[in-house]
């Protein structure tokens, strides 16, 4: 598979390079992500276990207390803090969040486009993916 | 969006990086729904302040903000916190001094950033009452649709941050309730049932929320003037439940009696509710005769005419359960003026001043099952705090606390 190109929403601008972790479940982070690890805690999360930081983290949009804002920028200063963030439709609590924390964040795409391992690449309203397995063919 | 040559100086960190960093998140929001420009707001109501929710990420937060030494430049109320204003040792949340500390650590913050600390999920009560058409930026869901439908005042249903942001800046972004075109009603509720009191309102309320979630309801059928109580406690089973940040009632709220008949906008459909059970099942409320730990009223904050009835309710007689009232400090002081405090003191309830039991550490108060005559009260006890849950009316509920068995 070749690489792909999308356009899509700048909410919070910034250029960023990793890996995607992918959920397509919404994602919370008051109470779910531990600020400390990186770590998301829900048990009933499909997400559960890993870790967001450092990663490209798509999921379709936020969901739980607003206070959520503040765990994405205790994440930030921890240095746990996902690399970028990518919504099918993204809502207050996660873009305060990135506004407060300096995290790029765009959304209107569809993020089944992307897969977790994927490689992402975000500038300038492009994101491009480089599926998995071509990166690993071309190293 | 367009920026005042003041704003992009903000944003640009012109007046300091709290000022900026709040400049960006009004600007963000604001990008993201596609807003013309900010408006300058009368108040802001914050929440976000209790220490079981904020954790420490929210307190390092605030005192890095308040650090900057960003301030409010619009008047600014705060939602409870999570102990006892006045007497945080004395109180029945049985507070740690651990905990404590936290949580003045975050009002303290607040304080800085010259906000004066009216903690109240109800400051339209004390001294944040919008006029209709100010533009505010409220978060606390049931003061949002107190404030745009019972005072006509404008506001989205804001996160903390934002509204915090929205305090520094003195501004919001021009978006959802704050434009004509998305303050009519989309759905004309035909109330065929009786709702004597605010137990019965709150399971209307439920109804509506389950049905609508987002939507903006026209109550049409009430057979009285609603008192400011019946909407606080309406809106409220509304916002908790469901998101509905607005609604009308005919000839009673300021947009209804305005607009007239253009209320309701063409296109608006119809519900017709006459039967509430389904109201009181949708909060998992499982009808039986059983003992109750706590009898807890005052979600949202009591006001001062709510005490009056509890203490006239209770005539004297001894509560057998725990009965802990929640209210703004400004009301417990005047019902200590008054002697009301005392008449419910000598009765063994408890005032919680500006407290609030949902956002407070439950676990070492032990209780395990509470009445309460709000749908926003049994709803987040339920979901938030995993207690057993019972709703009824202020008059039942008191019966509850003097018998310590709930009979339905």
């Amino acid at each position: 598979m070749m690489e792909r190109t999308f356009e899509v929403r700048v909410i919070k601008a910034g250029d960023a390079d990793g890996e995607a972790l992918v959920s397509s479940e919404p994602l919370g982070f008051l109470g779910v992500v531990d600020p400390d690890s990186g770590i998301v805690t829900e048990t009933t999360h499909q997400l559960h276990g890993q870790s967001v930081a450092g990663k490209v983290l798509v999921f379709p949009t936020g969901k739980g207390s607003t206070v959520g804002s503040y765990t994405i920028y205790r994440l930030k200063k921890n240095g746990m803090a996902p690399l970028a963030i990518v919504n099918a439709e993204s809502e207050p609590i996660i873009a305060t969040g990135a506004a407060i924390s300096d995290i790029p964040l765009v959304d209107q795409m569809d993020i089944s486009q992307i897969k977790s391992g994927d490689r992402v690449r975000l500038s300038a309203g492009l994101l491009t993916v480089y599926p998995q397995a071509v990166t690993e063919a071309s190293e | 969006m367009y920026l005042s040559d003041e704003e992009q100086a903000m944003l640009a960190g012109e007046q300091g990086v709290g000022v900026a960093q709040a400049m960006g998140i009004i600007t963000t929001l604001g990008n993201m729904y596609g807003a013309a420009d900010l408006i300058p707001i009368s108040s802001a109501h914050i929440s976000g302040v209790s220490y079981k929710n904020l954790g420490e990420a929210g307190l390092e937060y605030l005192e890095d903000l308040a650090a900057t030494g960003a301030k409010a430049r619009v008047f600014a109320t705060l939602n409870p916190p999570a102990v006892d204003m006045d007497d945080w040792q004395g109180s029945p949340l049985l507070t740690t001094p651990a905990f404590a500390k936290g949580q003045f650590r975050i009002l303290d913050a607040f304080y800085k950033m010259g906000i004066d600390g009216i903690c109240t999920c109800t400051p339209y009560e004390v001294n944040n009452r919008p006029a209709m058409g100010d533009h505010l930026s409220w978060a606390e869901s049931s003061a949002v649709s107190f404030a745009n439908s019972r005072l006509g005042a404008r506001t989205n249903r804001e996160g903390g941050p934002a509204a915090l942001a929205a305090a520094i800046t003195g501004r919001t972004a021009r978006y959802g309730y704050h434009l004509d075109e998305n303050r009519r009603a989309d759905y004309v509720i035909n109330v065929n049932v009786a709702v004597p009191d605010g137990s019965s309102l709150s399971a209307l309320g439920v109804i509506v929320a389950k049905k609508l979630l987002n939507r903006t309801p026209l109550f049409v059928g009430f057979d009285r003037e609603l008192s400011d109580d019946e909407h606080k406690l309406l809106g409220a089973a509304m916002a908790a439940v469901g998101s509905i940040a607005l609604f009308h009632v005919e000839g009673q709220t300021p947009e209804a009696i305005a607009l007239g008949r253009e209320i309701s906008a063409p296109h608006a459909e119809y519900l017709t509710v006459d039967d509430l059970a389904e109201g009181y099942r949708a909060l998992g409320i499982v009808p039986g005769t059983t003992p109750v730990d706590l009898v807890n009223i005052g979600c949202p904050h009591s006001s001062y005419a709510e005490l009056v009835e509890i203490a006239d309710l209770l005539a004297g007689r001894q509560v057998r359960t725990k009965f802990w009232i929640m209210c703004a400090p400004h009301v417990v002081h005047q019902a200590q003026a008054n002697g009301v405090a005392e008449r419910l003191t000598g009765c063994g309830v408890a005032l919680l001043s500006g407290a609030c039991t949902i956002v407070s550490p439950m676990a070492q108060t032990g209780v395990r099952s509470v009445a309460t005559n709000t749908a926003k009260g049994a709803f987040y006890h339920s979901s938030y705090n995993g207690m057993e849950i019972h709703l009824g009316s202020t008059a039942k509920c008191v019966e509850t606390a003097v018998s310590g068995i709930w009979q339905d």
